[in-house]
This record gives C-alpha cells, sequence and structure tokens, in this order.
C-alpha cells in the first residue's frame, strides 16, 4: 500500500459550534504529537476532548525525527506504537568520529527481550499522520481545525476560551486547558508567562536530502570531520530514502543565505562525494534554547511539551519528553476529573515533569556545551577528549554528542511508597516499568502490554502460586474503586494450565526475564501505576500495604484539602 | 566527603618535578597547554571520586583567582 503524502494533506476548517455546548471537561490546544497523545489519552480514558488547531495541516517538514522506546511503549498503549514502527527505521547504534576517525560506538539497548528498539526514525509528518488517524476513529475526540485560541479567562472552577475561526469567534468553558501549542506557545503568552534558561549561540543547518545510499541504520556524528573542518555534522537515516543531515554552521552564519540550494548542495556534495546523487527534500537553519517555564500548572491550565520546556535537539528530548508529559498527566486528569482523587494530584505531574523537564535540559546543555565549545580552554579540552578517545576508554565516556532521551525516573516522587524490603538498585521504585518477552494462553507477547491503562498489581510467582487466601485478597483489590488489575506471573517451570488462579489474570514468564528484570522471588509483589511507573513492591503480598500504596500514588490523604 | 589530600604524598617529590618539565621539553606553548589538558584529563579519571576532583577543582581555581 502506497504512504499516504501527510505533508500535502489540507484539512477542512471545522464549522463554528451552533450552540455554546454547556461547560466542557478537557480542551486540548495544539494538534501536535504531544496534543494527539494527550487527546487519545484522555478520549480512551473515557472524557469527550475537544482539541483545537489554529491551522489546518500537520507538521510541513521533518522536524522531530527520533522517537524513544519509552515513547513508543506510550504509543503501543495508545494502540499507534505498531504503525511508527512499522514505517519507521529502527537504530540502537550510534558512531562518533573525530576528524576521519571513529573514536567510540554506544549500542543504547544492549540486550534483548524488549519488544521496541532504542529508537526509530521517522519524520514527523508521519508519526503526526498516524496520530491524526486514531484521533479521528475516536468518537470521544472533537478536532476543531484553524480553530484559534486568542483569548484565555482563568476562572477559580474553569477556564474561558476565546476562539477565532474563520467564520467567526465564539467562547468556551472548561474544566482544564491543557496547552500542548508549541514552543512558541500563545497560550503562555497571553498568560503573560515566559520560559527561563539559557540561548545558545550556534546555528545549525538541517538539510534532509533523498538518495540511495548504503550507510548503516545508525546515528553518525563527526566532530571537525574534513568535509566541514572545525564544525560537527551528524548523519540519520529516515524511511522513503530520506537521510537527515545537521551542519553546525557557528553563530556568524547568515540564516537567510545558508538555507539557499546554491549553498546547501556543495555541503552535501563534500559530504557524499563528487559522483553521489540527492535531491533536498527539506532546509532549515535553527538556533536552540534550553529553558522552561518555572510551573507547568496555572490554576486549571496545564503546560505540556514544547510549550512548556525546550531543548537542544542533540539527544531527542523534545518530542520524546513532551509524550512523556502527556503520559503522566492524562491518568491524573482522569482520576480527578471522575472523583477517584483529589485535584492535587495534578500538581504531581509538575513535581514530576518540571523534574523531567531539569532532568532534560542539563542533559541537553552538557551535550551543547561538548558540541559548541563557548571559550578557547574549552575547544582545547574536547579535542583533548577525544584525542584521548581514541586510545582510552575512559576518555570515550566523556564524548558527548547528545546523551539519547531515556525515560525519567521519578525516584523522588511523593507518589512512591519507599522500599521496606530488599530489592536490587538496578531499578528503583518511580523507574518506568521494564518489558520482557512473555507468553499468554500459549502465545508469545510482551509483558508491557499486558499492563493495559490503569493501576496493575503484579504478582511474581517463578515456583509457587499464591495461596487460595492471597489470591482472594488479590481479586477483593480488584473491586476497590480504581480498579487495580491484578496479574501473576507464572515462572517458567510452572505449567499455567494446571494452576486455579481464582480468575486473576496470568501470564507466563516463559524466558525467565521478566523475574531477571524485577529482581523477582516467589510472591514478590509491584504495584505499577498507569503510565506504566513503578510506585511500590515488596517481597510478600500484602494487601493492606497495597491498598495503602494505592492510596499514596493517588494523593487520597489530601481528600477533602 | 573525601576530600583532596594536599599533604607530602610523593615518594620522590624532586623526581615528579623533573618527570613533569621533561614531559614539556621541546614543546611549543599550544601542544604544552594540549599536554596539560591531556594530563588533567587522565588523573582525574584516576581519581575518579568527584568530591575530590571538585575539590582539586576549586583549590585550582581559587589559586588562581588570589594571585
Amino acid at each position: 500500500m502506497k504512504d499516504i503524502d501527510y505533508q500535502k494533506l489540507e484539512f477542512a476548517q471545522s464549522p463554528m459550534p451552533t450552540t455554546a455546548g454547556g461547560r466542557h471537561g478537557v480542551v486540548v490546544v495544539g494538534a501536535g504529537p504531544v496534543g494527539l497523545s494527550m487527546a487519545l489519552d484522555m478520549a480512551q480514558r473515557g472524557h469527550r476532548v475537544i482539541l483545537l488547531d489554529d491551522d489546518c495541516r500537520l507538521s510541513a517538514g521533518s522536524r522531530a525525527i527520533c522517537f524513544a522506546k519509552r515513547t513508543l511503549d506510550i504509543w503501543d498503549r495508545l494502540g499507534v506504537g505498531q504503525a511508527m514502527v512499522d514505517k519507521g527505521v529502527s537504530w540502537n547504534v550510534g558512531k562518533v568520529f573525530f576528524k576521519n576517525d571513529p573514536v567510540w560506538s554506544f549500542d543504547l539497548l544492549p540486550e534483548t527481550g524488549h519488544r521496541r528498539p532504542a529508537f526509530i526514525n521517522l519524520q514527523q509528518y508521519y508519526c503526526e499522520g498516524y496520530l491524526y488517524e486514531a484521533a479521528a476513529r475516536e468518537d470521544n475526540i472533537d478536532l476543531r481545525w484553524r480553530h484559534k485560541v486568542i483569548g484565555v479567562t482563568r476562572e477559580s472552577t474553569h477556564v474561558v476560551i476565546t476562539v477565532e475561526t474563520p467564520d467567526g469567534c465564539y467562547t468556551l468553558s472548561a474544566d482544564w486547558l491543557i496547552a500542548c501549542d508549541g514552543a512558541r506557545s500563545p497560550l503562555r503568552k497571553m498568560l503573560g508567562l515566559e520560559n527561563q534558561g539559557r540561548v545558545f549561540r550556534d546555528r545549525f543547518l538541517i538539510a534532509d536530502v533523498k538518495m540511495q545510499a548504503d550507510f548503516p541504520s545508525e546515528r553518525w556524528f563527526w566532530f571537525d570531520p574534513p568535509f566541514h573542518p572545525n564544525q560537527s555534522v551528524l548523519l540519520h537515516r529516515q524511511p522513503d530514502n530520506v537521510w537527515r543531515i545537521d551542519f553546525q554552521l557557528g553563530w556568524d552564519a547568515d540564516p537567510l543565505e545558508e538555507v539557499k540550494p546554491e549553498k546547501v548542495m556543495p555541503r552535501i556534495q563534500t559530504l557524499l562525494g563528487p559522483d553521489a546523487r540527492f535531491e533536498l527534500e527539506w532546509v532549515s537553519v535553527y538556533t536552540f534554547a534550553c529553558e522552561r517555564m518555572h510551573t507547568f500548572r496555572h490554576d486549571r491550565i496545564l503546560f505540556a511539551g514544547d510549550a512548556a520546556h525546550r531543548v537542544s535537539p542533540f539527544g531527542a528530548r523534545g518530542a520524546n519528553s513532551g509524550v512523556q508529559d502527556a503520559d503522566n498527566l492524562a491518568w491524573k486528569l482522569d482520576l480527578v476529573m471522575r472523583g477517584l482523587a483529589p485535584t492535587s494530584l495534578i500538581d504531581t505531574y509538575c513535581q514530576e515533569r518540571e523534574f523531567a523537564a531539569e532532568e532534560n535540559i542539563r542533559h541537553s546543555s552538557r551535550s551543547t556545551d561538548f558540541i559548541t565549545p563557548k571559550s578557547e580552554i574549552s575547544l582545547l579540552f574536547r579535542n583533548m577528549t577525544l584525542r584521548l578517545a581514541k586510545d582510552y576508554e575512559f576518555a570515550r565516556k566523556l564524548v558527548n554528542s547528545g546523551r539519547l532521551s531515556t525515560a525519567t525516573s521519578y525516584a523522588q516522587s511523593a507518589l512512591n511508597t519507599p522500599d521496606g524490603d530488599a530489592f536490587s538498585p538496578a531499578l528503583p521504585v518511580g523507574a518506568p516499568a521494564p518489558d520482557a518477552p512473555i507468553s499468554v494462553q500459549g502465545d508469545r507477547r510482551w509483558w508491557l502490554g499486558q499492563l493495559g491503562a490503569g493501576f496493575v498489581i503484579a504478582v511474581f510467582c517463578p515456583r509457587h502460586p499464591p495461596g487460595a487466601q492471597a489470591l482472594r485478597d488479590l481479586a477483593r483489590l480488584q473491586e476497590d474503586p480504581l480498579a487495580p488489575k491484578a496479574l501473576l506471573v507464572l515462572g517458567k517451570t510452572l505449567d499455567p494450565d494446571g494452576i486455579d488462579t481464582h480468575g486473576l489474570a496470568r501470564v507466563h514468564d516463559v524466558d525467565g526475564v521478566a523475574h531477571v528484570r524485577y529482581d523477582a522471588r516467589d510472591h514478590t509483589t509491584y504495584l505499577v501505576r498507569p503510565d506504566q511507573h513503578i510506585a511500590a513492591r515488596w517481597r510478600g503480598i500484602d494487601p493492606d500495604a497495597i491498598l495503602a500504596a494505592l492510596r499514596r500514588a493517588t494523593r487520597a490523604a489530601d481528600e477533602g484539602n | 566527603m573525601k576530600t583532596l589530600n594536599t599533604s607530602a604524598n610523593f615518594d620522590a617529590p624532586d623526581d615528579f618535578y623533573e618527570a613533569l618539565i621533561d614531559a614539556h621539553r621541546d614543546l611549543d606553548t599550544a601542544q604544552s597547554h594540549a599536554l596539560n589538558a591531556a594530563l588533567v584529563l587522565l588523573l582525574a579519571n584516576h581519581i575518579g571520586d568527584h568530591d575530590v576532583v571538585a575539590d582539586a577543582l576549586s583549590k585550582a581555581r581559587q589559586t588562581v583567582l588570589r594571585s
């Protein structure tokens, strides 16, 4: 089947609503990767979502191309992961060159037994295309093109939004407004809020070219290569024989001149050699900043993605962290809107994702300081590190061409129940639950695919299933209003058909990988949050402790505040 | 927290100093700066402990700013 040219799609302007429509639950602004993910997540949790976009097109140009494993795991939960992976170029390996010489190679996913690779490369228009198609199939999403927010008023219990369309203006009242309107966020400006951080004095040229080439599906990064002296170059493979080439230009480069084909083509020809044939797909010159909003919540307006925080592109921490924002916020907003958690649960979105933004900004700033040294001595240390890296292992660890996006571990989160029992420090509470190959009723499946969208109580049973009383306790826990799902993880030596689980769901750890990754013994129990982060764990099945951890993970103690 | 050992630690201090000056023999100033950078990286990795290295960086910087 031929791919849809998502860049050319132009959506019909959505009509003005004929009635005021009363109070709406959730309004999301911005139909980019973050806004679409947010809308899908809320819709799948049963909420009506109005998604407003000021344009009538998806992404023009490839823009964000690297989507991380954690993002793919989230999109799997939303049902769009497979389309992304089928089309995307999967990769795990990065190589770094200094001048002509390879100095370091890294594997971002050195172990097997994960459904998803460390990364896929996929043009942003495909990513948005697949998310859009899922949103268009979703009855709960009212996607309105060319509906531009031009005013917003904060009331104590809701938000009033003024929307401009080519046919006129109207107002909407919403319990919650989620601003996913990008780095230049008009909503942020309307509220008089600012990002704070560092702007970097350097310019980069993105040239996406179409060509037949035999470079492997790896991330290649050159410092000071002979074909582009004193600067850096990044090469990445995308689907459809499109290659991302990213040239560092320096601060003095003229952005208007540098995007002209007569300037771009010779740069690429020098890289590829005189015989290479290619055509330009997309060219852009960019600068960047590492900055964020002081807080992501302003009463009933919540900021997510680039609207809330920006990083340099080295590390692929922009779109990936934005999708994690949506993943973190959706389940909390759902519980608050259904009256199952106090509003203060929303504040933990800010605490956890502001912490994540800080982590991403720190990594991104450090990469930028290595790639763009700010002084003569900084350049000297950078180049010496690269020279030492050829011969000495320690220096390779210092080479920083971008620390690529990994999921943030909420190790300090107030939602966690700290360990009372001893566990391997390799997997801390607050970390995202690791994947593992398992089987369900004899069919090969992936562990993360079994967790669903709610809380999970996973009980590991490498050798012995729990006793009848423990099984009854688990069944009773499932009746809690938060509806946690109990899941027995049976060891590979157990016969899953020979065990009466009293109706509880079971998976078979056929390779024994899950037990190792979760440092599990008989009846080791994990409480996993709806965003698949670990909330608590124990060495036995204690229903009171599980219930207390569930209350803590939803801030139930704040009830009435 | 570990701190930098600033009491005398060389078995033969004069041998070390001679070796340091010898390492720079016949190098121009740019090469000498590069050598010093390499030396800092190699020694800092050998120490490894972040607190000790940070203490050394701080003492070195204070020394420069005071003079």
